[in-house]
């Protein structure tokens, strides 16, 4: 493969990941915090419902999760392409 | 020591360690007042985002709304917070490899027009000052309470305060000193939480005693605070009660704000390496999260306190009597908060007790007739004042106080500072070495920073008399103008080269003059009171109120940019291949000045 083909690959893998991590950012704060929320209302959290502690605390921490997430498999990326810094 | 030594004691030595450092550390070539060489940590970075991202809004405000509304303003939490997903996914490590100091200077280069650049500033200022203002009302309250004046006189004299800080450095000398006040604004957050979440829940992690057992009736601490306050007539704390198209737009402005605010932007730039954005994008969430996790915590817990404190004898007792409040030693956070003039209390049935309900709720109507109670008496509870009169509130001891003053103003006083220099760059580094005067000399492009920054001051605090909401309130206003009129032009940039010069300008003024139109008709012109058209309680467009309305902006800008670059000439071959250079890591060297 040329660089310009490695390029566009490694672009497209990029974007693909991109997608899926924010189709889960959507998810958790959007979704089961505020749409989805009646949805959950049955699961029971500390006097409250789920919907609630996604709202407050949950998306944070799945927030926190999906860019440690992504900065690590990007850099995988990156070399697995040949375009990480030398 | 009385408690105002302890607080002038606290604030008098953080303050003497933000100059020092500051001092140490001074800005000495313009790149280094704009980007500090270069050689920050991501972790260091990271802290010191956190520091320049964390403002009066999150630190002073945003407890004090989530107290008083509950489940409804979520918003804030998750909005501030889920805006470092985009950024660090959409933006931060291409603009690093981009190689530039600001954002106009990206959008100018990408967009191959000056006036896509000039566009681009004009955003920027307006959000920033915006932005500006809800920080110098958070610093009026701290200050007011501290020198125990009228939140007015604070405002004043924080003003001073903040100009003289922000003239010391550039960013080198911000980079540190945020780190230092990084440190000390979640001390000063975390130390309150932790003895009020023991007091409460007995568990010393304020994130966990929220949805812990209260000790003291042996029921979950929300399942409690709801009672007790549908008891007082007022909306069920972990219910939903507004609009669920409202409560969404308003976290996707506060989200795309995020990532478009040029002060954060901007310390993306100052990693050594691409990969190095990325991280620093995840530490910053990390310790920001460290303040919105406890946040939550902050506001169900003092809301519990507070309707405690006012109803002693439990929701079916005694109201608190008014000489109960002037002798008891509990009370006496509210006799000290009078004096700003932000809490108010008034005996109106001359009973000699303070009832504290909803005077609008039917039900405690009718048991305030069969009471003789004659409305509401707590006349007077600003949002603002929640945090720091927490400790105070929870009776802990002085040295807390005055940690938490100190926190604040160091959360105010290191975004102000962020904020002046975004502020300060785009005036003389894009507008005037950019495009009027190109051949200034460096000594001259610092003063001319310094001049903007005084003028950006200047404006805040006469618009800041009038703010169009509590400080976190104001915030989201800024918010909604970044997400209006920067990220989708950035965001298009990156990820689209079919977006030319004339559908990006399109696009940024079609986004900001739509949101500017709709926050003006809500809040008034220019925030003048009384010239507003419309209230938030019943907005233009159904249930969209003016804080929501930047991701409708942003739709509109990503809208107009599309058909205008549908119709006009194509991007050209070079501008195409410098886009697939921002998107490949490899080959990023330092930042070169651009002009």
């Amino acid at each position: 493969m040329s660089q310009d083909d490695e390029n566009n690959a490694y672009w497209s893998a990029n974007v693909r990941l991109i997608m899926i991590n924010l189709a889960i950012w959507a998810l958790v704060s959007f979704g089961f915090g505020i749409v989805l929320r009646p949805l959950l209302s049955g699961i029971s959290v500390g006097g409250t419902d789920l919907g609630f502690w996604f709202a407050q605390q949950g998306s944070i921490l799945v927030f926190l999760a999906l860019i440690f997430f992504y900065a690590w498999r990007m850099n995988k990326l990156d070399q697995e392409h040949g375009v990480d810094e030398e | 020591m009385d408690q105002f030594t302890l607080n002038l004691l606290f604030v008098g030595a953080s303050f003497a360690l933000y100059i020092g450092i500051a001092v140490w550390a001074r800005a000495g070539s313009t790149a280094e007042f704009y980007a500090a060489g270069r050689g920050v940590h991501p972790v260091t970075n990271g802290m010191a985002t956190a520091a320049d991202w964390m403002s009066a809004a999150s630190f002073i405000s945003m407890a004090g709304l989530i107290a008083f509304t509950g489940y409804d303003n979520s918003s804030f939490l998750m909005g501030w917070t889920g805006g470092y997903v985009l950024l660090a996914l959409l933006l931060a490590p291409y603009l690093r490899k981009f190689g530039k100091f600001t954002v106009s200077e990206f959008i100018g280069d990408r967009f191959y027009s000056k006036s896509a650049r000039m566009v681009a500033v004009i955003c920027l200022l307006v959000a920033s000052i915006t932005y500006v203002i809800g920080q110098m009302q958070g610093v009026g309250i701290a200050f007011g309470r501290f020198l125990e004046i009228d939140a007015f006189w604070g405002l004043l004299i924080g003003s001073c305060v903040v100009f003289a800080y922000a003239v010391f450095g550039g960013m080198k000398g911000v980079t540190y000193t945020q780190v230092a006040q990084y440190c000390v604004l979640i001390t000063a957050y975390t130390i309150p939480a932790v003895f009020i979440s023991l007091q409460l829940t007995g568990n010393p992690i304020p994130a966990l005693g929220l949805f812990g057992e209260h000790t003291a009736s042996g029921e979950p601490l929300l399942a409690k605070l709801d009672q007790i306050v549908t008891d007082l007539g007022f909306a069920e704390y972990t219910a939903a009660h507004g609009s669920t198209i409202n409560m969404v737009l308003f976290t996707l402005s506060l989200m795309i704000g995020t990532a478009g605010l040029p002060h954060v932007i901007m310390r993306f730039f100052t990693v050594p390496k691409v990969s190095d954005a990325r991280w620093s994008a995840g530490w910053t969430l990390v310790f920001i999260a460290l303040l919105y996790l406890t946040a939550p915590a902050v506001g169900a817990m003092a809301r519990l306190n507070i309707s405690e404190l006012m109803w002693p004898n439990g929701t079916d007792g005694e109201a608190v009597s008014v000489q109960q409040i002037e002798t008891d030693p509990e009370y006496a956070w509210m006799e000290t908060w009078q004096k700003t003039g932000l809490l108010g209390w008034e005996d109106k049935n001359g009973d000699g007790k303070i009832q504290y309900y909803n005077d609008a709720n039917a039900d405690l109507q009718a048991k305030a007739e069969a009471n003789g109670w004659a409305g509401n008496e707590l006349t007077n509870f600003n949002r603002d004042i929640l945090v720091l009169a927490n400790p105070e509130i929870a009776s802990l001891p002085g040295w807390v106080i005055g940690l938490v003053a100190a926190g604040g103003l160091a959360a105010a006083l290191s975004t102000a500072a962020g904020l002046l220099l975004a502020i300060s760059s785009a005036v003389s580094h894009d507008l005037l070495k950019g495009q009027l005067t190109p051949n200034m000399s460096e000594k001259s492009e610092l003063l001319a920073a310094r001049i903007s920054m005084a003028a950006a001051i200047v404006v805040a605090v006469i618009l800041g008399l009038n703010p169009p909401g509590f400080a976190a309130q104001t915030v989201a206003l800024a918010f909604g103008l970044a997400a209006a009129s920067i990220f989708p032009a950035l965001m298009m940039g990156i990820f689209s080269t079919r977006i030319n010069n004339y559908g990006a300008v399109a696009g940024m003024l079609a986004g900001l003059v739509v949101t500017l139109l709709y926050i003006f008709l809500h809040k008034g012109w220019f925030f003048i009171p009384d010239t507003n058209s419309f209230t938030d309680a019943d907005p233009l467009l159904g249930p969209i109120k003016s804080t929501s309305f930047g991701a409708i902006g942003a739709a509109v800008n990503f809208l107009v940019a599309y058909v205008v670059a549908g119709m006009t000439k194509e991007t050209p071959q070079e501008i195409k291949d410098l886009v697939q250079s921002v998107r490949i890591p490899r080959g990023s060297g330092a930042a070169v000045e651009g002009h």
